[in-house]
Protein backbone atom coordinates (compact mmCIF):
# COMPACT_ATOMS: atom_id res chain seq x y z
CA UNK A 1 0.00 0.00 0.00
CA UNK A 2 2.68 2.74 1.29
CA UNK A 3 4.64 1.55 -2.09
CA UNK A 4 1.54 2.22 -4.41
CA UNK A 5 1.11 5.42 -2.39
CA UNK A 6 4.80 6.54 -3.52
CA UNK A 7 4.40 4.78 -6.83
CA UNK A 8 1.82 7.98 -7.18
CA UNK A 9 2.81 10.65 -5.33
CA UNK A 10 6.69 10.54 -7.48
CA UNK A 11 5.13 9.77 -10.65
CA UNK A 12 2.42 13.20 -10.08
CA UNK A 13 5.14 15.15 -8.51
CA UNK A 14 7.77 14.41 -11.41
CA UNK A 15 4.59 15.19 -13.67
CA UNK A 16 4.35 18.71 -11.79
CA UNK A 17 8.01 19.42 -12.43
CA UNK A 18 8.40 18.39 -15.92
CA UNK A 19 5.13 20.61 -16.91
CA UNK A 20 6.62 23.79 -14.67
CA UNK A 21 2.36 24.76 -14.37
CA UNK A 22 3.34 24.99 -10.29
CA UNK A 23 6.10 27.31 -10.50
CA UNK A 24 5.28 29.21 -13.76
CA UNK A 25 1.67 29.42 -13.15
CA UNK A 26 0.39 28.82 -10.01
CA UNK A 27 2.86 30.30 -7.54
CA UNK A 28 2.85 33.85 -9.53
CA UNK A 29 -0.94 33.27 -9.35
CA UNK A 30 -0.40 33.43 -5.39
CA UNK A 31 2.18 35.95 -5.55
CA UNK A 32 0.04 38.21 -7.17
CA UNK A 33 -3.16 38.05 -4.87
CA UNK A 34 -0.58 38.77 -2.01
CA UNK A 35 0.64 41.74 -4.20
CA UNK A 36 -2.79 42.83 -4.92
CA UNK A 37 -4.09 42.45 -1.24
CA UNK A 38 -1.54 44.47 -0.07
CA UNK A 39 -2.49 47.86 -3.03
CA UNK A 40 -5.40 47.54 -1.89
CA UNK A 41 -5.02 47.58 2.08
CA UNK A 42 -1.76 49.56 1.85
CA UNK A 43 -3.04 52.79 2.95
CA UNK A 44 -3.35 51.29 6.39
CA UNK A 45 -0.51 49.09 7.11
CA UNK A 46 -2.34 48.31 10.35
CA UNK A 47 -5.11 46.51 8.80
CA UNK A 48 -2.48 45.23 6.50
CA UNK A 49 -0.44 43.14 9.55
CA UNK A 50 -3.94 42.49 11.39
CA UNK A 51 -5.40 40.57 8.64
CA UNK A 52 -2.12 38.93 7.24
CA UNK A 53 -3.00 35.30 8.53
CA UNK A 54 -6.52 35.85 7.05
CA UNK A 55 -5.15 36.63 3.67
CA UNK A 56 -2.50 34.47 3.86
CA UNK A 57 -5.05 31.59 3.81
CA UNK A 58 -7.58 33.03 1.24
CA UNK A 59 -4.23 32.59 -0.96
CA UNK A 60 -3.63 29.66 -0.35
CA UNK A 61 -7.06 28.12 -0.69
CA UNK A 62 -7.10 30.01 -4.11
CA UNK A 63 -3.99 28.15 -4.95
CA UNK A 64 -5.40 24.70 -3.52
CA UNK A 65 -7.99 24.87 -6.39
CA UNK A 66 -5.77 25.31 -9.06
CA UNK A 67 -3.31 22.38 -7.64
CA UNK A 68 -6.24 19.92 -7.43
CA UNK A 69 -7.81 21.01 -10.86
CA UNK A 70 -4.33 20.45 -12.52
CA UNK A 71 -3.33 17.21 -10.25
CA UNK A 72 -6.33 15.82 -11.56
CA UNK A 73 -6.24 17.01 -15.13
CA UNK A 74 -2.59 15.04 -15.83
CA UNK A 75 -5.58 11.69 -14.98
CA UNK A 76 -8.30 13.27 -17.89
CA UNK A 77 -5.65 13.41 -20.46
CA UNK A 78 -5.63 10.44 -22.99
CA UNK A 79 -7.50 7.61 -21.18
CA UNK A 80 -5.21 7.43 -18.00
CA UNK A 81 -7.91 7.38 -15.79
CA UNK A 82 -9.07 4.24 -17.44
CA UNK A 83 -5.74 3.03 -17.46
CA UNK A 84 -5.24 3.79 -13.55
CA UNK A 85 -8.75 1.72 -13.06
CA UNK A 86 -7.34 -1.19 -14.97
CA UNK A 87 -4.19 -1.02 -12.96
CA UNK A 88 -3.79 -3.36 -10.00
CA UNK A 89 -3.63 -0.14 -7.91
CA UNK A 90 -5.75 0.74 -5.00
CA UNK A 91 -8.06 3.05 -5.75
CA UNK A 92 -7.01 4.28 -1.60
CA UNK A 93 -3.51 4.06 -2.65
CA UNK A 94 -3.95 6.26 -6.05
CA UNK A 95 -5.74 9.03 -3.74
CA UNK A 96 -3.13 9.04 -1.01
CA UNK A 97 -0.94 9.29 -3.22
CA UNK A 98 -2.58 12.20 -4.91
CA UNK A 99 -2.69 13.62 -1.23
CA UNK A 100 1.17 13.54 -1.07
CA UNK A 101 1.69 14.63 -4.24
CA UNK A 102 -0.47 17.76 -3.64
CA UNK A 103 0.31 19.07 -0.04
CA UNK A 104 4.14 18.48 -0.96
CA UNK A 105 3.35 20.90 -3.66
CA UNK A 106 1.15 23.35 -1.54
CA UNK A 107 3.91 23.66 0.81
CA UNK A 108 6.50 24.04 -1.24
CA UNK A 109 4.26 27.46 -2.09
CA UNK A 110 3.60 27.86 1.13
CA UNK A 111 7.15 28.56 2.01
CA UNK A 112 7.72 31.13 -0.65
CA UNK A 113 4.32 33.19 0.40
CA UNK A 114 5.14 33.40 4.03
CA UNK A 115 8.46 34.86 2.90
CA UNK A 116 6.37 37.44 0.26
CA UNK A 117 3.87 38.18 3.57
CA UNK A 118 7.10 38.60 5.36
CA UNK A 119 8.23 41.30 3.15
CA UNK A 120 5.08 42.82 1.99
CA UNK A 121 3.29 43.07 5.06
CA UNK A 122 5.81 43.73 7.59
CA UNK A 123 5.07 40.97 9.45
CA UNK A 124 7.49 39.02 11.66
CA UNK A 125 7.22 35.38 11.60
CA UNK A 126 7.57 33.57 14.87
CA UNK A 127 5.49 31.13 17.14
CA UNK A 128 7.11 28.55 15.15
CA UNK A 129 6.01 25.47 16.72
CA UNK A 130 2.42 26.57 16.41
CA UNK A 131 2.84 28.09 12.54
CA UNK A 132 4.54 24.90 11.93
CA UNK A 133 1.80 22.45 12.56
CA UNK A 134 -1.23 24.66 11.39
CA UNK A 135 0.67 24.75 7.63
CA UNK A 136 1.18 21.13 7.85
CA UNK A 137 -2.18 20.37 9.37
CA UNK A 138 -4.31 22.80 7.08
CA UNK A 139 -2.41 21.80 3.82
CA UNK A 140 -3.29 18.14 4.73
CA UNK A 141 -6.44 18.89 5.63
CA UNK A 142 -6.75 20.89 2.09
CA UNK A 143 -5.33 18.63 -0.23
CA UNK A 144 -7.60 15.66 1.35
CA UNK A 145 -10.89 17.69 0.87
CA UNK A 146 -9.18 18.89 -2.55
CA UNK A 147 -8.81 15.22 -3.78
CA UNK A 148 -11.69 13.62 -2.91
CA UNK A 149 -13.43 16.58 -5.05
CA UNK A 150 -11.36 16.99 -7.81
CA UNK A 151 -11.66 13.40 -9.06
CA UNK A 152 -15.52 14.01 -8.70
CA UNK A 153 -14.63 16.71 -11.06
CA UNK A 154 -13.71 14.68 -13.68
CA UNK A 155 -16.61 12.94 -13.99
CA UNK A 156 -18.58 16.29 -14.72
CA UNK A 157 -19.14 19.02 -17.39
CA UNK A 158 -17.33 22.56 -16.69
CA UNK A 159 -15.61 20.77 -13.99
CA UNK A 160 -12.94 23.97 -14.39
CA UNK A 161 -15.71 26.76 -12.94
CA UNK A 162 -17.52 23.83 -10.60
CA UNK A 163 -14.64 22.43 -8.83
CA UNK A 164 -14.06 26.21 -6.97
CA UNK A 165 -18.12 26.38 -6.31
CA UNK A 166 -17.97 23.04 -4.51
CA UNK A 167 -14.29 22.53 -2.74
CA UNK A 168 -14.11 26.28 -1.12
CA UNK A 169 -17.61 26.24 1.02
CA UNK A 170 -15.63 22.96 1.99
CA UNK A 171 -12.84 24.73 2.59
CA UNK A 172 -14.25 27.07 5.45
CA UNK A 173 -13.41 24.96 8.57
CA UNK A 174 -9.56 25.00 7.28
CA UNK A 175 -9.96 28.89 6.64
CA UNK A 176 -11.51 29.29 10.07
CA UNK A 177 -8.88 27.36 11.57
CA UNK A 178 -5.87 27.97 10.05
CA UNK A 179 -6.44 31.89 10.67
CA UNK A 180 -6.85 31.56 13.78
CA UNK A 181 -4.26 29.29 15.09
CA UNK A 182 -1.89 31.29 12.42
CA UNK A 183 -3.22 34.57 14.13
CA UNK A 184 -2.27 32.85 18.11
CA UNK A 185 1.42 32.12 16.55
CA UNK A 186 2.23 35.59 14.95
CA UNK A 187 1.28 36.97 18.57
CA UNK A 188 -2.14 38.84 16.87
CA UNK A 189 -4.34 36.93 19.14
CA UNK A 190 -3.75 36.19 22.58
CA UNK A 191 -6.45 32.97 22.87
CA UNK A 192 -5.24 29.59 22.97
CA UNK A 193 -3.93 28.35 19.63
CA UNK A 194 -3.43 24.49 19.55
CA UNK A 195 -7.08 23.75 19.88
CA UNK A 196 -7.22 25.36 16.28
CA UNK A 197 -4.11 22.89 15.17
CA UNK A 198 -6.01 20.18 16.92
CA UNK A 199 -9.11 20.77 15.16
CA UNK A 200 -7.72 20.79 11.79
CA UNK A 201 -5.98 17.81 12.63
CA UNK A 202 -9.57 16.11 13.38
CA UNK A 203 -10.38 17.54 9.49
CA UNK A 204 -7.72 16.35 8.13
CA UNK A 205 -8.30 12.55 9.36
CA UNK A 206 -11.69 12.75 8.58
CA UNK A 207 -10.97 13.67 5.26
CA UNK A 208 -8.44 11.41 4.61
CA UNK A 209 -10.54 8.81 5.76
CA UNK A 210 -13.61 9.57 3.82
CA UNK A 211 -11.60 10.23 0.94
CA UNK A 212 -10.01 6.67 0.82
CA UNK A 213 -13.29 5.24 1.12
CA UNK A 214 -15.27 7.15 -1.69
CA UNK A 215 -12.37 7.52 -3.94
CA UNK A 216 -13.26 3.71 -5.77
CA UNK A 217 -16.88 4.36 -6.31
CA UNK A 218 -15.88 8.04 -7.30
CA UNK A 219 -12.98 6.83 -10.19
CA UNK A 220 -16.07 4.55 -11.68
CA UNK A 221 -18.39 5.71 -14.78
CA UNK A 222 -21.71 6.71 -13.58
CA UNK B 1 -17.15 -27.12 -25.29
CA UNK B 2 -13.89 -28.68 -24.00
CA UNK B 3 -13.59 -25.60 -21.03
CA UNK B 4 -15.29 -22.64 -20.02
CA UNK B 5 -15.37 -19.88 -22.10
CA UNK B 6 -13.03 -16.91 -21.52
CA UNK B 7 -15.58 -14.56 -22.27
CA UNK B 8 -19.28 -15.46 -21.59
CA UNK B 9 -21.93 -13.07 -22.73
CA UNK B 10 -25.30 -13.73 -22.82
CA UNK B 11 -28.14 -10.71 -23.60
CA UNK B 12 -25.98 -8.30 -22.36
CA UNK B 13 -27.50 -4.71 -22.77
CA UNK B 14 -24.93 -2.07 -21.66
CA UNK B 15 -26.07 1.57 -21.67
CA UNK B 16 -23.39 4.29 -21.56
CA UNK B 17 -25.03 7.50 -20.64
CA UNK B 18 -28.91 7.07 -22.13
CA UNK B 19 -28.00 5.29 -24.93
CA UNK B 20 -27.80 1.23 -25.06
CA UNK B 21 -24.32 0.77 -27.01
CA UNK B 22 -24.79 -2.85 -26.47
CA UNK B 23 -28.39 -4.11 -26.73
CA UNK B 24 -28.34 -7.77 -26.24
CA UNK B 25 -25.11 -9.39 -27.16
CA UNK B 26 -24.84 -13.08 -27.16
CA UNK B 27 -21.06 -14.02 -27.17
CA UNK B 28 -18.70 -16.91 -25.92
CA UNK B 29 -15.30 -17.00 -26.73
CA UNK B 30 -12.60 -19.75 -25.81
CA UNK B 31 -9.40 -20.03 -24.60
CA UNK B 32 -6.82 -19.19 -27.21
CA UNK B 33 -9.09 -17.98 -29.44
CA UNK B 34 -8.32 -15.00 -32.06
CA UNK B 35 -11.89 -13.40 -32.67
CA UNK B 36 -12.00 -9.94 -34.48
CA UNK B 37 -15.00 -8.09 -34.16
CA UNK B 38 -16.33 -5.92 -37.03
CA UNK B 39 -19.04 -3.54 -37.54
CA UNK B 40 -19.69 0.15 -38.69
CA UNK B 41 -18.96 2.95 -36.60
CA UNK B 42 -21.53 2.96 -33.55
CA UNK B 43 -21.85 -0.30 -33.52
CA UNK B 44 -20.42 -0.98 -29.82
CA UNK B 45 -17.38 -2.59 -30.82
CA UNK B 46 -15.43 0.03 -28.50
CA UNK B 47 -18.05 -0.61 -25.83
CA UNK B 48 -18.26 -4.12 -26.06
CA UNK B 49 -14.13 -4.00 -25.45
CA UNK B 50 -14.60 -1.64 -22.78
CA UNK B 51 -17.44 -3.80 -21.04
CA UNK B 52 -15.39 -7.27 -21.20
CA UNK B 53 -12.48 -4.75 -19.56
CA UNK B 54 -14.48 -4.32 -16.57
CA UNK B 55 -14.71 -0.81 -17.32
CA UNK B 56 -18.42 -0.32 -18.04
CA UNK B 57 -21.31 -1.63 -15.79
CA UNK B 58 -23.97 -4.25 -17.22
CA UNK B 59 -27.39 -2.97 -17.58
CA UNK B 60 -28.82 -6.01 -17.95
CA UNK B 61 -28.19 -9.73 -19.33
CA UNK B 62 -25.20 -11.98 -17.87
CA UNK B 63 -21.86 -11.22 -18.42
CA UNK B 64 -18.69 -13.77 -17.77
CA UNK B 65 -15.04 -12.50 -18.43
CA UNK B 66 -12.30 -15.67 -17.07
CA UNK B 67 -14.31 -16.67 -14.77
CA UNK B 68 -15.96 -13.09 -13.06
CA UNK B 69 -19.45 -12.56 -13.12
CA UNK B 70 -19.00 -8.60 -14.13
CA UNK B 71 -22.31 -7.34 -12.59
CA UNK B 72 -20.72 -9.00 -9.38
CA UNK B 73 -16.66 -8.37 -9.54
CA UNK B 74 -16.10 -6.66 -12.75
CA UNK B 75 -13.01 -4.87 -10.95
CA UNK B 76 -11.66 -8.03 -10.55
CA UNK B 77 -11.31 -9.13 -14.51
CA UNK B 78 -9.31 -5.65 -15.11
CA UNK B 79 -5.75 -6.93 -13.90
CA UNK B 80 -6.25 -9.89 -16.40
CA UNK B 81 -7.18 -7.93 -19.16
CA UNK B 82 -4.74 -6.12 -21.25
CA UNK B 83 -7.01 -3.21 -22.73
CA UNK B 84 -5.52 -1.21 -25.99
CA UNK B 85 -8.30 1.48 -26.66
CA UNK B 86 -8.25 4.72 -28.65
CA UNK B 87 -6.27 6.69 -26.06
CA UNK B 88 -2.99 5.79 -25.49
CA UNK B 89 -3.09 5.66 -21.60
CA UNK B 90 0.24 7.51 -21.32
CA UNK B 91 1.45 10.70 -19.37
CA UNK B 92 2.41 12.89 -22.17
CA UNK B 93 5.54 14.74 -19.88
CA UNK B 94 6.67 11.51 -18.51
CA UNK B 95 9.30 10.18 -21.08
CA UNK B 96 8.35 6.82 -22.64
CA UNK B 97 10.39 4.88 -20.01
CA UNK B 98 8.97 6.41 -17.00
CA UNK B 99 5.85 5.53 -18.58
CA UNK B 100 6.80 2.17 -18.89
CA UNK B 101 8.22 1.68 -15.92
CA UNK B 102 5.80 3.24 -13.70
CA UNK B 103 2.80 1.11 -15.39
CA UNK B 104 4.67 -1.85 -14.90
CA UNK B 105 5.20 -1.20 -11.01
CA UNK B 106 1.13 -0.08 -11.33
CA UNK B 107 0.29 -3.62 -12.21
CA UNK B 108 2.67 -5.74 -10.81
CA UNK B 109 5.34 -6.30 -13.23
CA UNK B 110 8.75 -5.09 -12.96
CA UNK B 111 10.31 -2.80 -14.85
CA UNK B 112 12.42 -5.60 -16.40
CA UNK B 113 9.57 -6.53 -17.91
CA UNK B 114 8.74 -2.90 -19.33
CA UNK B 115 11.84 -2.67 -21.02
CA UNK B 116 11.89 -6.04 -22.16
CA UNK B 117 8.36 -4.93 -23.60
CA UNK B 118 10.00 -1.80 -25.29
CA UNK B 119 12.57 -4.06 -27.12
CA UNK B 120 9.96 -6.61 -28.49
CA UNK B 121 7.70 -3.33 -29.85
CA UNK B 122 11.39 -2.27 -31.30
CA UNK B 123 11.06 1.11 -29.66
CA UNK B 124 14.64 2.61 -30.45
CA UNK B 125 16.45 3.56 -27.75
CA UNK B 126 17.13 6.80 -28.40
CA UNK B 127 13.20 7.74 -27.98
CA UNK B 128 13.25 6.05 -24.82
CA UNK B 129 14.22 8.82 -22.60
CA UNK B 130 11.86 11.35 -24.71
CA UNK B 131 8.38 13.12 -22.98
CA UNK B 132 5.80 10.75 -24.85
CA UNK B 133 4.49 14.17 -25.88
CA UNK B 134 7.59 14.83 -28.35
CA UNK B 135 6.60 11.50 -30.01
CA UNK B 136 4.75 10.43 -33.06
CA UNK B 137 1.54 9.15 -33.48
CA UNK B 138 2.69 5.72 -34.48
CA UNK B 139 5.55 5.61 -31.72
CA UNK B 140 3.46 6.34 -28.99
CA UNK B 141 1.29 3.48 -30.50
CA UNK B 142 4.00 0.96 -29.57
CA UNK B 143 4.58 2.52 -26.81
CA UNK B 144 1.11 1.66 -25.43
CA UNK B 145 1.27 -1.58 -26.91
CA UNK B 146 4.61 -2.38 -25.07
CA UNK B 147 2.88 -1.15 -21.42
CA UNK B 148 0.08 -3.70 -22.62
CA UNK B 149 2.66 -6.41 -23.77
CA UNK B 150 4.46 -6.38 -20.60
CA UNK B 151 1.50 -6.89 -18.49
CA UNK B 152 1.19 -10.21 -19.71
CA UNK B 153 -2.73 -10.58 -20.03
CA UNK B 154 -5.09 -13.56 -20.41
CA UNK B 155 -7.34 -11.41 -22.23
CA UNK B 156 -6.05 -9.06 -24.50
CA UNK B 157 -8.58 -6.68 -25.53
CA UNK B 158 -7.60 -4.40 -28.99
CA UNK B 159 -9.54 -1.71 -30.58
CA UNK B 160 -8.20 -0.96 -33.43
CA UNK B 161 -4.58 -2.42 -33.16
CA UNK B 162 -3.09 -1.43 -36.46
CA UNK B 163 -4.07 2.18 -36.22
CA UNK B 164 -1.52 4.55 -36.76
CA UNK B 165 1.31 2.32 -37.50
CA UNK B 166 3.84 1.81 -40.13
CA UNK B 167 3.98 -1.39 -42.05
CA UNK B 168 7.05 -3.00 -39.32
CA UNK B 169 4.78 -1.80 -36.67
CA UNK B 170 1.41 -3.63 -38.30
CA UNK B 171 3.81 -6.75 -38.95
CA UNK B 172 5.07 -6.78 -34.75
CA UNK B 173 1.16 -6.88 -33.86
CA UNK B 174 0.12 -9.74 -36.24
CA UNK B 175 2.91 -10.97 -34.37
CA UNK B 176 1.98 -10.26 -30.77
CA UNK B 177 -1.27 -11.48 -31.40
CA UNK B 178 0.15 -15.00 -32.77
CA UNK B 179 2.31 -15.08 -29.78
CA UNK B 180 -0.35 -14.64 -27.39
CA UNK B 181 -3.08 -16.89 -28.95
CA UNK B 182 -0.25 -19.81 -28.75
CA UNK B 183 0.68 -18.82 -24.96
CA UNK B 184 -3.51 -19.59 -24.38
CA UNK B 185 -4.21 -16.35 -24.26
CA UNK B 186 -7.36 -15.02 -25.74
CA UNK B 187 -7.54 -12.12 -27.95
CA UNK B 188 -10.67 -10.17 -29.04
CA UNK B 189 -9.89 -7.27 -31.46
CA UNK B 190 -11.97 -4.49 -33.33
CA UNK B 191 -10.52 -3.35 -36.72
CA UNK B 192 -11.98 -1.57 -39.69
CA UNK B 193 -9.02 -2.83 -41.27
CA UNK B 194 -10.44 -6.05 -43.17
CA UNK B 195 -8.17 -7.45 -44.74
CA UNK B 196 -5.30 -7.50 -42.60
CA UNK B 197 -7.52 -8.41 -39.57
CA UNK B 198 -9.23 -11.06 -40.92
CA UNK B 199 -5.61 -12.93 -41.80
CA UNK B 200 -5.19 -12.95 -38.28
CA UNK B 201 -8.52 -13.72 -37.04
CA UNK B 202 -9.62 -17.31 -36.44
CA UNK B 203 -13.41 -16.50 -35.81
CA UNK B 204 -14.66 -13.11 -37.46
CA UNK B 205 -18.12 -11.72 -34.91
CA UNK B 206 -19.75 -8.82 -36.50
CA UNK B 207 -21.98 -6.49 -34.42
CA UNK B 208 -24.75 -4.15 -35.75
CA UNK B 209 -26.80 -1.43 -33.54
CA UNK B 210 -25.31 -3.37 -30.33
CA UNK B 211 -26.05 -7.25 -31.35
CA UNK B 212 -24.45 -9.57 -33.40
CA UNK B 213 -25.19 -9.84 -36.13
CA UNK B 214 -22.76 -12.57 -37.39
CA UNK B 215 -20.43 -15.08 -36.06
CA UNK B 216 -17.92 -17.43 -38.32
CA UNK B 217 -15.17 -19.49 -37.66
CA UNK B 218 -12.51 -18.45 -40.58
CA UNK B 219 -9.89 -20.74 -39.41
CA UNK B 220 -9.67 -23.34 -37.12
CA UNK B 221 -7.14 -23.42 -34.68
CA UNK B 222 -5.24 -26.60 -35.77
CA UNK B 223 -4.88 -24.93 -39.01
CA UNK B 224 -2.69 -21.68 -37.40
CA UNK B 225 -0.56 -24.09 -36.19
CA UNK B 226 -1.64 -22.35 -32.31
CA UNK B 227 -3.50 -24.09 -29.36
CA UNK B 228 -6.66 -23.32 -27.54
CA UNK B 229 -10.17 -24.16 -27.83
CA UNK B 230 -12.73 -22.50 -30.67
CA UNK B 231 -15.81 -22.56 -28.37
CA UNK B 232 -18.08 -20.14 -29.87
CA UNK B 233 -21.06 -20.65 -31.25
CA UNK B 234 -20.51 -19.81 -34.90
Amino acid sequence: MIRDVLLVARKDLRLEWRSRVGVGQVLPFALLCVLLFAFALDVDRGVLQEATSGLFWVVVLFATVLVVQRAFAIEADDGVLDALRLSGLAPSAVYLGKVVAITVELLALEVVLWLAVAVLYDTTLRGWGLLAATVVLATLGAAAAGATYGVVGLRLRGAETLLPLLLLPLLAPVLIGATSASDVALGRSAGPGWPWAAMLGIFSGVYLLLGSVLFRPLMEDP
Amino acid sequence: MASSPVVDLRGVVAVVGRFPALAGVDLRVGSGEVVLVRGPNGAGKTTLLRLCAGLLPVTDGHAEVLGVDLAVAGRDVRRRVGLLGHATFLYADLTVLENAVFWARATGVTPDDAVAALDRLEVPARVRDLPVRSLSTGQRRRVSLAVTVARRPELWLLDEPHAGLDATGRDLVDGLVAEASAAGATVLFASHELERAEAVARRIVTIAGGVVTDDEVVRRSSDAGVGGEVSGDP
